[in-house]
């Protein structure tokens, strides 16, 4: 099968609406294609890597620590807008540590997640051959 | 072309079931392909057919129905969001012990792999929804 640059755009905050959630249940079920997929997260949508969610107040199931184990599904190309993170007067720090194994340097751990500016991102996203918009 | 299309929005409540029904009337009618069309989210409350929407209104279902049936239209319906929705075929309905089933004819109950295949076997692979 061909391989293509896949591109999961989220934009939606975690809790709310189901798009979070069922974005990253095909971003898990993809990752089985081989494919060259990476995540962009922007708009509220950057709320879904905060770290330390807490949502027993609101009844629903905590699905944020499996963004961790994107890195074993060699899901390893975190797009965040930089924009988005600080119009919500966010950092760097306020999100989750993601990271994977990089086979050809030792399993060494690199980090997931890459800020990008709006432009970047749009040179990014041009570059996609297919956008799945969450 | 080839395309694929992607549904993420319930019908009535949102116009994208529509706009998607629309662009893929009007492709088969310009000579396009349609490889798959994949229902998430809400969406998959389309495939029911237990929906009984006044009589002067659209019947998005049966738009579909007709459609799919004219030109051998793959509809798939997204299984785990199917589940949480409760959109079942027979053999789902009798795996979970449940005691009806709603799946309209033309629809399957599929799983998420099969979007992924769309987005690689299609030119183009199109999402209505917001």
């Amino acid at each position: 099968m061909a391989t293509k640059k896949f591109m999961y755009v989220n934009r939606k905050a975690p809790y709310g609406t189901v798009y979070a959630l069922e974005s990253l249940e095909v971003v898990l079920i993809g990752a089985a294609f081989e494919q060259d997929v990476s995540v962009a997260f922007m708009d509220d949508g950057v709320y879904q890597l905060v770290k330390g969610q807490k949502t027993d107040g609101i009844g629903m199931k905590n699905f944020s620590p499996t963004y961790a184990a994107l890195g074993d599904y060699e899901v390893t190309k975190i797009y965040v807008d930089k924009d988005s993170m600080k119009e919500r007067n966010l950092s760097l720090d306020d999100l989750q540590h993601l990271v994977w194994e990089d086979e050809d340097e030792d399993y060494a751990e690199k980090n997931s997640i890459k800020l990008v500016s709006r432009d970047e991102l749009a040179k990014i996203l041009d570059e996609q051959d297919v956008l799945l918009n969450f | 072309m080839k395309f694929s299309i992607q549904i993420n929005e319930g019908p009535y409540q949102h116009q994208s079931s529509d706009t998607a029904y629309q662009f893929t009337k009007a492709a088969l009618e310009a000579g396009h392909e349609i490889f798959r069309v994949f229902f998430y989210h809400d969406a998959v409350n389309v495939a029911t057919r237990l929906a009984i929407p006044p009589q002067d209104d659209r019947n998005i279902t049966k738009l579909w129905q007709e459609l799919a049936e004219q030109h051998k239209l793959d509809l798939v319906v997204c299984i785990a969001a199917a589940q949480r929705r409760g959109l079942l075929d027979e053999a789902e309905a009798k795996r979970q012990g449940k005691d009806a089933n709603n799946i309209a004819t033309g629809f399957r109950i599929s799983g998420l792999g099969q979007l992924i295949e769309a987005g690689i076997q299609a030119d183009r692979l199109i999402v209505f929804g917001d």
